[in-house]
């Protein structure tokens, strides 16, 4: 590996350097507080080399990476994402008594792990990244031991990635045994030059499916949202929704642009499917949720089938959609979790709806913010999620798929519902014995990073032309 | 640049008011006032400076304004208005001012929010009366919706948040498939001409195939007749009618229902001229179901308000009625039943939050006899109760015999129809007035007659009712230039429906 190699990948050298420097200042003197600020550097030091690539894009690491356009926006709205993260992380860690400084590792790690997905171009290092990222987040969702709940949601993660992992391996082996290559532009050249997919290398991507289906959380490997999320410490249920989530579609828009799974009509229906019941199981399992984490986790699911809708409609338009939507996404998720992360106090989160119950009149920032977010979700004007699912909408228009269309309204609808329900609960008038949790005094740094992500809500909603020409460009070079 | 002041200045207005109440509790309101109160000035200028017959016949836009938005999409931040444009922003900015003055004493809890809602559904249905764009145009629409779910699930009623929802609900799936058809429209333009745009001006007279036309054009006809409301798509009104603070009934009947009515004159005819021909008896057909129905149910109803809201179906029912009828006559009908019905039901809603707020009730039943006590309300309503029957010499009788003028050369069997509806419009609202102010009181009433403020309110809404029923020329001359060629058309035959006898 020369020295540009090293340079055009300086994100993650930087990242990776940092989590084996944060283990060392962990073993030097344990300070939550310049851990958290290293952390915080770190990742503010990756965003900055973003600004700086020293060679001209698309530069190609043969055989594993490949830094394009593409990858370089996604490797910034991890790192963005990463970083509100760590915002929200340090006071809802600073109240528990647990240990505290191990967390900002993980996260250093988990970045990694994502940031190598977003460049992968090989099985190989597609492998890697989604095993740094997994591992990692083994530790994270069950950092907080003293909660019941917290070991479930570790277990039940570690089985089911384990279990979905090794399809994926098996699968990609299936497919290598057939075309002789782990690399995804070769796949593509064998599967066009063959001109089907022989039944092996569809076994293989069925099998590469479940590995990928159960890190995006689609129906139906989905079954692990709900719990992880409500298991997991806030911050860390933030990340899994986004960065964990986010990078693996991204992996999935390269891999299928680089075989042409457009081509294929099989693998279009097998996702039209999947998008279909996502947002059915999602949207309705949602509706009858009283805890407004595990809502949160329905939610995602369905948003990740109107996500596939963009996906499917295939062409420029339709994964423009895709990466409006999900910077849409990220930022309103991120939000989302973290109203709830601020507002909970040191025994227990902020997850019953009755936690929210007069927010409003309690607390009127956080409370417009999480409306604003809430909205956001339900695709309401004015905000970033409704020029996404605008933008879902006119792709799928345009591809003709009025069929999954009529479905995401249907599902909008129905969305709408339980979203609707919490802002009625934040605008209940107070009463004598609306619950309260014990936390007074709200953190400097989460506000801060709240208000940062309902501002770019806003902007997004209002004026988001700037990030459509960044978006259309990006997806140009891409060819 | 004025068209765009329109929409800002209710909207920073709105948001000046919220900030203020941590100073001040009175504050929102004044601010709130003095806002509308300018709005109205400046939009009764431009009808008065332009109250000139030349001018009104030789352009139809008055004004426009035009910035570019997300040109990645075609989609420009497009405003324009004409006459009917100009109509509807006067009558917004009039109920406006009256909706503040309304809740002057109504509302005493969070007033400054309550007033950023107030002036945000104002400014948002500025919007929809001025935008030339359609992806603008969903946009407002969209937007008017989340404050008028604050309005009525906060300062509502006992079961507001029911009502709220299924408000929101009703409008965001119309709007929903509104968008769809939109964007249809946008890719069949562009997939003709090769231009990718939202501008109304270039999707008017877009080649399309006959099918889709149909199909599109009910997209946007859902999403406005779930507004307007007809039939059967009302069910969603007098919940929020009934629950809704006073100038929450007074903005969602006065103006959120014309929003539908303009949608249809101003999107669905002109843009899809075909598909409303063809569509034309059915629709018209829906319109007489709503008259007679909507006047049936009202007369059914024991609680002021929920009657009121009935009355609104049936109203509506003429909206639809003179639209589709395809000719000038109906559609100047129209756009008078629009501003009338607006002036005349808000006054009855202010009128039922009086009564309320002297009584703590809404149910017929236990009024009566409210004469002697409050003599001057009793008139006002009168005048009132009268305008909603058609009673000639007050501009609802204008409206409504211009529609059925109109619509009896397209469909004489639904007009006759539409014309029993008059009857049933006077039994429901004569009903009103024996229920609460004649017949026998049940207990000794010391009730306040109209306030000074209330007087102030109910006066200049006598004065329009009535100078639209005696000189309704400055409306007719105003809307003239707007109405399509496609109505001004000779009227095609008649498609015979199933109902007709002739055939």
């Amino acid at each position: 590996m020369s020295t540009s190699d090293l340079l055009s990948l300086m994100p993650l050298v930087i990242i990776s350097g940092s989590a084996v420097i944060a283990m060392l200042l962990v073993a030097i003197k344990r300070n939550h507080r310049i851990m958290h600020a290293f952390s915080v550097l770190a990742f503010m030091a990756a965003l900055l080399s973003l600004f700086v690539q020293p060679y001209t894009v698309p530069y190609i690491i043969a055989p594993l990476f490949v830094v394009d356009a593409f990858a370089l926006f996604n490797t910034g709205l991890i790192l963005v994402a990463g970083l509100s993260v760590l915002f929200l992380s340090f006071k809802y860690f600073e109240q528990r008594e647990e240990r505290k400084e191990e967390y900002y590792i993980l996260l250093l790690l988990a970045t990694v792990g994502g940031m190598v997905l977003v460049i992968s171009q090989h099985f190989i290092s597609l492998f890697l990244g989604l095993e740094t990222m997994s591992i990692s987040l083994y530790g994270l969702i069950a950092y907080l031991r003293a909660r019941e709940r917290s070991d479930e949601a570790g277990i039940k993660y570690l089985l089911l990635a384990a279990l979905s992992s090794a399809f994926l391996l098996f699968g990609m082996a299936l497919v290598y045994a057939f075309t002789g290559t782990m690399e995804f532009e070769g796949i593509g050249a064998y599967l066009k030059q063959a001109g089907t997919v022989p039944v092996t290398v569809v076994a293989g991507f069925g099998l590469m499916m479940i590995g990928v289906g159960f890190k995006l959380g689609i129906v139906p490997f989905h079954m692990w949202t709900p719990d992880i999320y409500e298991g997991a410490p806030l911050p860390v249920a933030a990340y899994i929704a986004t960065v964990s989530k986010g990078s693996m579609l991204v992996l999935l828009m390269r891999f299928y642009r680089d075989i042409d799974g457009y081509e294929y009509t099989i693998l279009w229906w097998v996702f039209a499917i999947i998008a279909m019941a996502s947002m059915f199981v999602g949207n309705w399992l949602a509706l009858l949720q009283q805890n407004v984490k595990r809502l949160l986790a329905y939610s995602s699911i369905a948003h990740m089938g109107y996500i596939l809708i963009a996906f499917l409609a295939g062409q420029l338009a339709g994964q423009e959609a895709v990466i409006f939507y999900l910077v849409a996404y990220v930022i309103t998720s991120i939000g989302a979790f973290g109203v709830l992360a601020i507002l909970s106090d040191k025994i227990r989160d902020a997850e019953l709806l009755d936690d929210f119950s007069g927010l409003f009149w309690r607390h009127p920032w956080l409370a417009t913010v999480f409306t604003g977010m809430l909205l956001s979700l339900a695709g309401i004007p004015l905000t970033a999620g409704f020029i996404g699912k605008f933008y879902i909408i006119a792709a799928g228009v345009d591809a003709g798929l009025w069929l999954l269309l009529i479905l995401l309204i249907v599902n909008s609808v129905i969305g709408l519902f339980y979203y609707i329900r919490i802002i009625a609960v934040m605008f209940q008038p107070l009463t004598e014995n609306t619950p309260t949790l014990t936390r007074q005094a709200l953190p400097f740094f989460g506000v801060f990073a709240l208000s940062a992500l309902m501002g770019l809500l806003i902007w997004l909603g209002v004026y988001p032309s700037t990030l459509i020409a960044l978006i259309r460009d990006m997806m140009l070079t891409m060819g | 640049m004025i068209l765009f002041l329109f929409i800002l200045i209710p909207i920073a207005g709105g948001l000046l008011a919220w900030i203020s109440a941590a100073w001040n509790k009175t504050l929102p309101r004044w601010i709130a006032l003095l806002v509308m109160l300018f709005e109205l000035v400046l939009a009764a200028m431009l009808w008065w400076q332009l109250d000139d017959v030349t001018r009104w016949s030789s352009d139809q836009w008055i004004d426009t304004f035009q910035r570019p938005w997300m040109p990645r999409f075609g989609i420009s931040f497009s405003l324009a208005m004409d006459g009917l444009s100009l109509l509807m922003l006067v009558l917004t900015f009039f109920l406006g001012t009256l909706s503040v003055l309304v809740s002057w004493n109504e509302i005493k809890e969070r007033s400054g929010f309550f007033h950023f809602n107030l002036l945000f559904v104002l400014g948002g249905i500025t919007g929809v009366f001025l935008t030339m764009d359609l992806f603008l145009f969903y946009f407002f629409w969209e937007v008017m919706l989340i404050p008028m779910y604050f309005l009525i699930g906060i300062w509502g009623h006992a079961n507001r948040t029911y009502a709220a929802f299924k408000f929101f609900i009703f409008t965001q799936a119309g709007g929903l498939l509104m968008l769809l058809a939109i964007l249809g429209l946008y890719f069949v333009h562009a997939h003709s001409t090769g231009v990718f745009t939202f501008s109304y001006f270039e999707l008017l007279d877009t080649p399309m195939e006959q099918n889709v036309g149909r199909w599109l054009m009910l997209g946007f006809l859902i999403a406005f007749i779930v507004k307007l409301p007809a039939f059967p798509f009302h069910t969603w009104l007098p919940d929020a009618h009934t629950e809704a603070p006073t100038a929450g009934s007074v903005i969602l009947a006065g103006l959120l229902l014309k929003t539908g009515a303009y949608g249809i004159l101003r999107f669905v005819i002109p843009l899809f001229p075909e598909a409303s021909h063809f569509f034309a008896p059915w629709i018209m057909l829906l319109g007489a179901i709503g008259i007679l129905y909507g006047g049936k149910l009202a007369y059914a109803q024991t609680d002021l308000k929920r009657l009121v809201a009935y009355t609104s179906v049936s109203h509506m029912g003429f909206v639809l009625l003179g639209a589709f009828a395809f000719n000038a006559l109906a559609w100047q009908g129209v756009v008078m039943q629009m501003i009338t019905h607006g002036i005349s039901t808000g006054a009855l809603f202010m009128i039922a939050g009086s009564l309320y707020e002297r009584l703590h009730t809404r149910e017929l039943g236990k009024m009566g006899g409210l004469w002697p006590a409050i003599p001057r309300m009793g008139v006002v309503s009168m005048v009132f109760v009268m305008a909603s029957l058609g009673l000639p010499g007050l501009g609802n009788f204008v409206a409504e015999f211009l529609i059925l003028v109109g619509s009896w050369q397209a469909q004489p069997v639904l007009t006759i129809a539409a014309t029993i509806g008059l009857v049933v419009a006077t039994v429901y609202s004569l009903r009103i007035m024996q229920k609460i102010f004649f017949g026998t009181s049940q207990r000794e009433y010391k009730l306040p007659d109209l306030s000074f403020r209330e007087g102030l309110m109910m006066a200049p809404l006598v004065i329009a009712i009535i100078w639209l029923g005696v000189y309704p020329q400055p409306v007719i001359n105003a809307v003239k230039p707007t109405i399509p060629a496609v109505v001004q058309a000779p009227p095609v035959q008649p498609v015979p429906i199933a109902i007709h006898p002739t055939k």
